[in-house]
């Protein structure tokens, strides 16, 4: 299965309170960061993006477990800004990709 | 106390924390500070004194950790380990203090004494973090020094710090982190490497075991160059990043950054007090309107138009105030030098004046500059630019940029007021290397400082009803070329070249400070004087010698002063048929040609002074009694009869002066290459003159309008402005709107200075990126505006209708091209190793 694709399962979902990556995946579900709509919590639960990317994510303070809030996305729907600890970043949706995270 | 001991001191710290502030405020030097991640990209190095001696202070590039993964980051490193500074300040962003301490983690583990600017307390106050710096200096065992670098708080506290942490220096590394599971392994290889003494003196033996388990390449080249038995012990750092793998889950280089992070967290939450908890910042109040998905993009574009506005059209406003003063410190210049001839002024008359013509031409957009430069600093400082970024990452990506091209292309000129030489340095910073090659072949179409004048001057004669237009016109089309560009050449020229993502900090906003707005302003416009004292003048000279030699031939001239005599001896006559025989002996012989000359002098001095005339009638009253009824209105008959004859013959010097101009320019070598051009560039409407001033700013942009402007000489004398000389002569020489906007065009796609060429070749580490950057412009400029002038002359198009046309189109193209996906798509993407 692809990565890409499991991502789609997520995206439908209201936003709103707490569960923001739908029923039946709030229990360890692989869903990607750049699936979460703006507003919603979630938890960092590992990295797929390798090397340069990888270290400068987890320099930024996406480390597993880490929480993280959408913030919102630009206008024409790519980067997104994401709220991690006290730092707002923004990153492609390409690299929020290969961000797993759980339901906080 | 020892004898007096200078230091070497380096400042670490991520991006935006505000070393490059706390360097200015240590050394004061200038340099360039903005609240936006990634400024400074080498490192650059400055001193002050203290009672001890002195200290060299390495301002060093932002780098969030030290891995070797990017150019920053190893710029750093190489400093820290290569030259192994006496003290590090590591400046650390208070109100992101946990992930600060990453790197001041990684700093005190490679053995460096590190002393702690906590910057930022301001910010970390208003966001409701209270920050112990005495239990921080506790737990992390080094000094920390609570600071405001914007303000200078703290600056004799650092530099006290600085000093007692060299003299204790001797204390060696400190293992502040256990990095738990991996430690036997770390133990192990720290002996291994521990063996070899010289390795040791290249780094501490614990910092690059770490390394080595990290898998950094840069530690295992440091440990082929220097360990003998290399072979082996890489084989056995594989084996071990293979076992602990095995066993535990996660590489140990992310087991090392969640130790790191544990400690963090652990230190943050016994040192930080949040006072609110999770209150929405003000940064972020103000960006749900600036960045809302509907609002970015308008107040982007108000934002644009609103500097435009300000400094461009209302700046122009007090270039009426300023041009005065210039024409009369021409005036003042030209009373130092010998007085004009009849037919042909001294040499260095007219080299004194075209310089002095070329640097007022110039200097006359100092206000404008002054205002842009503080709208700019404005941008720069407040935190505005990395909003841009965001807002424009998507469409930049789809040309192959990048939306940390934004800056570069910002300095580069977005807004008329940058120079393309910082702007493709600062292409250092961009991690994507096909986006980073991109932007400095396209930086150079912004519209640089040194290109405002030829706009502002063009649109001021040609598109004078529709400034506002025109101004947008230029600012957007040369983005939107750029793009273009970008994209083609990303598609054919680039293609293969790796690529990176964008992943960047967003900063808090900040109130930009009234004296840092003002000093930053004053100190480009400083420099935007000097050059134009410098080499713009020496270009000028340059230009000068070219358009005066060789001169024009004897014959010529002998026509030119036969005609002039022959004038002469025609007023003589008519003198005396007027009846003035108390005046004859002005103009007998030689006097009559000094009658002329006052008579000019004087008429040049009216226009000058414009309102003031008066003053000067009493000035040529005093000093010439006798003959002033002659050159001014008087009520005597005959002398106003005179009077008329006088202007009757002085037009006529000026036409033979002006055609003696001519002759001499068209024949000169550089009127030549202008003539020799000429079929060329007739596509495009350029004439030889406009030839020459393009010719000549390919050493400096500004030289074009310098060139132009002592190209057009008729009635500099009088103080008038090259718009209104070029208007004059254009309008008889049959010049167009359609043919400026050709030049307009012509000019955004200019090759590159000098100076910027020069960039690219640094940059690129290659001639051949050097001569495509000047090669292709120059083409593609050409054809672009002989399309436009040939084109538009054919469609009958008027300059404001082809402007128009000409933008729809690119605007259409740009468009199509965005849809078209990147060459490095089309092959998908190794999938995904999953890492279990
Ligand atoms: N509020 C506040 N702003 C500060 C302080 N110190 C620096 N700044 C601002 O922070 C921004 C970043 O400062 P720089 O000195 O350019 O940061 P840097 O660490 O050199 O950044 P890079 O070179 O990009 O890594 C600028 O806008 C400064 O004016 C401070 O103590 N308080
Ligand atoms: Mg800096």
């Amino acid at each position: 299965m692809f990565w890409n694709r499991r991502r789609n399962n997520c995206q439908n979902v209201e936003a709103g309170a707490a569960p923001c990556l739908g029923p039946g995946m709030l229990n360890g579900c692989d869903c990607a960061l750049s699936g979460v709509v703006k507003g919603c919590r979630c938890r960092i639960r590992r990295h797929h993006a390798h090397g340069a990317v990888r270290q400068r994510l987890l320099d930024m303070g996406f480390v597993p477990n880490a929480e993280v809030e959408v913030m919102r996305v630009a206008t024409l729907g790519d980067p997104m800004e994401v709220k991690v600890g006290d730092s707002f970043i923004t990153l492609r949706k390409h690299e929020a990709d290969q961000i797993e995270i759980v339901n906080n | 106390m020892a004898a007096r001991k200078s230091l070497l001191v380096g400042l670490a710290g991520q991006q935006n924390a505000g070393k490059s502030t706390i360097f200015n405020l240590l050394t004061g030097a200038n340099q360039h500070i903005a609240n936006y991640p990634g400024v400074t990209v080498d490192k650059k190095s400055g001193a002050y004194r203290d009672a001890q001696g002195r200290v060299e202070v390495v301002d060093l590039p932002g780098t969030y950790s030290l891995t070797s993964f990017s150019l920053e980051e190893r710029v750093a490193r190489d400093f820290l380990l290569g030259e192994k500074p006496d003290v590090v300040i590591n400046v650390v962003d208070a109100s992101q203090l946990k992930r600060s301490l990453y790197l001041t983690f990684q700093l005190m583990e490679m053995g460096l004494p590190v002393v702690l600017a906590c910057n930022m307390m301001d910010i970390a106050e208003s966001t409701g973090q209270k920050v112990d710096v005495k239990r921080l200096e506790s737990s992390l065992g080094v000094t920390v020094v609570p600071m405001v670098g914007r303000k200078g708080h703290g600056k004799a506290d650092l530099q006290k710090a600085v000093r007692q942490a060299a003299e204790a220096k001797a204390s060696g590394p400190k293992n502040l982190i256990a990095y738990e599971e991996l430690e036997p392994h770390i133990g192990m290889l720290e002996k291994k490497l521990a063996e070899h003494t010289n390795l040791a003196i290249t780094a501490p033996p614990r910092w690059l075991a770490v390394k080595l388990l990290e898998g950094d390449e840069e530690a295992f080249r440091i440990l082929d160059a220097t360990h003998p038995d290399a072979v082996n012990l890489r084989q056995m750092v594989q084996t071990m990043i293979q076992s602990f793998e095995e066993g535990t889950n996660h590489s140990p280089a992310d087991h090392i950054v969640i130790c790191r992070d544990r400690l963090a967290a652990r230190m943050v939450k016994a040192c930080l007090t949040r006072e609110k908890e999770n209150g929405v910042s003000i940064s972020e109040k103000v960006d749900r309107v600036v960045l809302n998905r509907v609002l970015a993009p308008f107040v982007l574009v108000l934002s644009v138009y609103l500097i435009y506005e300000i400094s461009i059209v209302q700046g122009y406003k007090l270039t009426e105030y300023t041009w005065p003063v210039l024409a009369w410190l021409r005036e003042a210049v030209s009373s130092l030098l010998p007085p004009p001839e009849l037919l042909e002024d001294s040499l260095l008359r007219s080299l004194v004046l075209w310089m002095v013509d070329s640097a007022n031409t110039l200097l006359n957009y100092v206000p404008i500059f002054f205002i842009l430069f503080m709208l700019i600093a404005v941008l720069e400082d407040s935190g505005y630019m990395a909003r841009i970024a965001f807002i424009l990452d998507r469409i930049f990506h789809s040309f192959g940029l990048h939306g940390q091209s934004t800056l570069p292309f910002i300095l580069g000129g977005v807004f008329a007021g940058g120079c393309a030489v910082p702007g493709v340095m600062a292409t250092k910073g961009i991690p994507d290397e096909r986006s980073r090659l991109a932007t400095i072949l396209t930086v150079p179409y912004m519209n640089c400082l040194a290109k405002a004048p030829l706009y502002i001057l063009l649109i001021n004669i040609y598109f004078a009803a529709d400034k506002s237009w025109a101004l947008f016109f230029i600012s957007t089309i040369t983005i939107i070329m750029a793009l273009i560009i970008a994209k083609v050449l990303t598609y054919f020229v680039l293609r293969g070249k790796e690529t990176a993502p964008f992943v960047m900090e967003m900063p808090a906003y900040h109130t930009p400070t009234v004296k840092g707005v003002l000093q930053r302003a004053y100190e480009r416009t400083w420099q935007y004087i000097k050059k134009v004292g410098t080499i713009v003048v020496a270009v000028s000279v340059c230009v000068f010698i070219l358009l005066q030699f060789p001169g024009i031939p004897d014959e010529s001239m002998l026509n030119y002063t036969g005609r002039m005599e022959k004038s002469m001896a025609d007023f003589r006559v008519k003198a005396a048929k007027a009846g003035g025989e108390a005046y004859q002996k002005y103009w007998e012989g030689e006097n009559l040609e000094k009658l002329l000359l006052l008579y000019d002098g004087y008429r040049a001095a009216k226009m000058a002074a414009g309102t003031g005339a008066s003053s000067v009638d009493g000035e040529y009253q005093a000093a010439y009694p006798e003959l002033y009824p002659l050159i001014a209105r008087s009520k005597d008959k005959a002398a106003k009869k005179i009077t008329g004859l006088l202007r009757n013959l002085s037009k006529t010097r000026k036409t033979i002066r002006r055609e003696i101009r001519g002759e001499k320019i068209e024949t000169s070598f550089f009127g030549r290459v202008g003539r020799a051009l000429e079929p060329v560039t007739q596509f495009a409407g350029f004439d030889w003159k406009v030839n020459i001033a393009l010719i000549s700013s390919f050493a400096a942009r500004e030289s074009s309008v310098a060139t132009l402007g002592a190209l057009f000489q008729e009635k500099a004398d009088e103080g008038a402005t090259l718009e209104s000389r070029m208007e004059a002569e254009g309008k008889s020489g049959g010049r167009t709107p359609l043919g400026a906007l050709a030049i307009i065009i012509f000019f955004a796609l200019y090759p590159p200075c000098l100076a910027t060429t020069i960039m690219v070749k640094v940059q690129t580490a290659s001639y051949k990126w050097m001569f495509f950057s000047i090669i292709f412009p120059t083409v593609l400029g050409l054809v672009t505006a002989s399309a436009v002038y040939t084109l538009g002359g054919a469609l009958g198009l008027s300059g404001v209708e082809a402007m128009k046309v000409f933008y729809v189109l690119a605007l259409a193209l740009a468009a199509g091209l965005a849809f078209i996906p990147d060459p490095l798509m089309k092959h998908p993407q190794p999938t995904y190793v999953e890492q279990t």
